[in-house]
This record gives C-alpha cells, sequence and structure tokens, in this order.
C-alpha cells in the first residue's frame, strides 16, 4: 500500500471516528422509517410496551443477542450516556475497518494490477 | 436516545420467509464475493473497509425528516459509487452483520432480509441508476454529487419496497398492503434526500481529494470499449 493511500485512509477513518465518537450522541432520538411505520397503529406505554390497537410491531420478538455488552449502541456497564453511545461506536468503527478491511485485503486479487495506473501496490 | 434499533427486527415477518430470505442472501453474497474479487486490488481492498466502517458510523447519525420519525443513512448508492456494485454489496453487509452480531440490531432471524433491502436491493438499484447518470452527467465532482443524490433518492425508496415484498409474503400482522407500502415509500422518501445529501458531500470530497479512488470515475469512464489500453 502506498504512503499517499495509508495517509486517506487514516483521514477517513478520523472523520468516521468523530462521527461515530462524538457527533452520534446528538443523533435523533424519534423511531427511524421502519420502526415508525412498524410502530403506526399501536398505542404504548411509558415502557415502550404495546397497550392496543392494531401494528406490524405487535409480534415482533427480542433480539436473540440483547444482552451483548455492545446491545443497543452502548457499553454495558457504562452508565453516562454520551461515552457510552460514543464508545460503543468507536469500537464499531474500528471492528468494521478491521473486519471488513481484513476480509477484503484477504480476498484481493494479488499480482498484476489492470486498474491501477499511477500507484504501484504493496 | 430512546430509539436505537434500526434495522428489521424479529417476528415482523415469520420464519420461513425470513429463512427464504436468508438462503437468498447466501447465496447472492456468495456470488458477490466472486464477481468483487476481480475487483478487488491494493488500492479498492483497504478503501472497501474504509468505506464498510464510514457507513457504520453514519449509519449511528439519525436525522429528523417528521415530527417523530428520523431516518439513516443506507449506504447503498455511497458504496457502489466508490467502491463499485459487487465489492459495495460486500461493505453494506459486513456493516449488517456486524450490527446483528455486536449492536443487537436488526433480528438474526431477519438477517437476510436486511441484507437483501439495503445491501442487495439497495445497491443494485443505486448501481444501475448510478450507471446512467453518469452517461449524461458530466464526471467531474459536481456531477458525482448529482448522481449521488438523485441515485440514492431512489434507491433508498425502492429498499423500502423490498421490505414491502416480505411483509406481503410473510407478514405476522394483517395490516393493508397498499398503507404499508405508502407509508415505507413516503418516509423513505424524505429519508432518501438525506442520504442523498450526505452521499453527494462524501462522494464528492473524495473525488476532489483523490478522483483516482473514486470507483464510479475510474470504471463506467468508457462502458461500451472492449480494448484496454490501446494506443489511440
Amino acid at each position: 500500500m502506498s504512503k499517499r493511500l495509508g495517509w486517506f485512509l487514516a483521514g477517513g477513518l478520523l472523520v468516521a471516528l468523530l462521527l461515530a465518537g462524538v457527533a452520534s450522541s446528538f443523533a435523533s432520538g424519534s423511531p427511524d422509517g421502519l420502526d415508525y411505520t412498524a410502530r403506526e397503529g399501536c398505542t404504548f406505554n411509558a415502557e415502550g410496551e404495546i397497550t392496543g390497537g392494531t401494528c406490524m410491531a405487535q409480534q415482533e420478538g427480542d433480539h436473540q443477542l440483547s444482552g451483548s455488552p455492545l446491545a443497543d449502541y452502548g457499553i454495558k456497564g457504562i452508565d453516562n450516556e454520551f461515552l457510552s453511545t460514543g464508545l460503543s461506536g468507536v469500537l464499531g468503527v474500528l471492528i468494521t475497518f478491521g473486519i471488513g478491511g481484513g476480509v477484503f485485503w484477504l480476498a484481493r486479487r494479488r499480482g498484476r494490477s489492470t486498474a491501477g495506473t499511477t500507484e504501484a501496490g504493496n | 436516545m430512546d430509539t436505537t434499533a434500526m434495522h428489521i427486527a424479529n417476528g415482523i415477518v415469520n420464519g420461513p420467509v425470513s429463512a427464504i430470505f436468508a438462503v437468498f442472501a447466501v447465496v447472492a453474497l456468495a456470488f458477490c464475493v466472486r464477481k468483487a474479487r476481480a475487483d478487488l486490488d491494493d488500492r479498492l481492498a483497504p478503501m472497501a473497509g474504509l468505506v464498510a466502517a464510514f457507513i457504520f458510523a453514519v449509519q449511528m447519525l439519525n436525522f429528523q425528516v417528521l415530527p417523530g420519525v428520523s431516518g439513516h443513512l443506507l449506504g447503498g448508492t455511497l458504496a457502489v459509487i466508490l467502491v463499485g456494485p459487487w465489492v459495495g454489496a460486500l461493505c453494506v453487509s459486513t456493516v449488517l452483520i456486524v450490527q446483528c452480531l455486536l449492536f443487537a440490531d436488526g433480528g438474526l432471524t431477519a438477517i437476510g432480509l436486511n441484507i437483501t433491502n439495503m445491501a442487495l436491493l439497495g445497491t443494485a438499484a443505486g448501481y444501475l441508476l448510478v450507471v446512467v447518470l453518469l452517461r449524461f452527467l458530466p464526471k467531474t465532482p459536481a456531477g458525482l454529487a448529482a448522481t449521488a443524490l438523485i441515485a440514492s433518492i431512489i434507491s433508498v425508496v425502492i429498499a423500502s419496497q423490498g421490505f414491502v415484498l416480505e411483509y406481503a409474503l410473510g407478514g405476522t400482522t394483517e395490516l393493508s398492503l397498499p398503507w404499508v407500502s405508502g407509508t415505507m415509500a413516503g418516509v423513505h422518501l424524505l429519508i432518501g434526500i438525506g442520504e442523498g445529501v450526505i452521499a453527494a458531500t462524501t462522494v464528492a470530497t473524495v473525488a476532489r481529494v483523490r478522483p483516482d479512488l473514486v470507483y464510479a470515475l475510474r470504471r463506467f469512464r468508457k462502458p461500451l470499449t472492449v480494448e484496454v489500453g490501446a494506443p489511440a
């Protein structure tokens, strides 16, 4: 990998880390488009449990891994919401980059590069 | 933050239909892996890791589209423009799998449904739109931004209708399909505009800094020529 590409990747990763680590705490807490549609037609109590009506979310089940340490974009054991959300975002970005980048790197086509015009690679 | 789930949860679509879409997703992703290998070189592989990480980050940033309704990026069009259709589908899938397994977002049973809508349908629609739009729009940062904006809006609405199809086939409740389809399309049109602005800003920035890293500028430039490297 060339040095220039390395700098670009580092810059991009830094932006992603700031978005997931800092900006994420200022994201909207309203249900997203799908969740909103799924809840339309039902009434909910303060705990978010369905109290009546008909909606798509009626038969919704818990996530099999809802007890995972990073469940719901927080870190179990950290009570400060800003820290919990931010750190889980940072971990998510690093894990996604690690897994994604690692798998793509292993699967890449080696040898002569037909696409590259300016860089030699490696 | 009250609501942290962003993808289809368990139990909204029944088990058999979820299983069929899981099989479909596995087969389609295996095909993508085969096709992606031709694109993945020393430059595209790390770039694809970055695109996946970036999509993960931006998906956390829910933006308000109506009172009480938010939306977030799906990322298909953005991925397609930066790393191509096959690698792009794998990037979005990577994000969905990490979110499902580590962040308990998007039911484990529903993973095939979520991958089908966002990683396959969304990217396929985004790819086709980008290819068509780049035949008419200039291959400049501004042209690429316009392409990203338009393709994002349409591909997000199409992805939302993927859910409607799955719900029609195996919904566990009996709601009016035209209502589900119309509501999903309506809110996702607004979400698509937000996604389009994010995607346009991102691809235009990359196109200004490192145009050689933008797949759409390198590979879609001469879609009809067969000869490679023939001196003019």
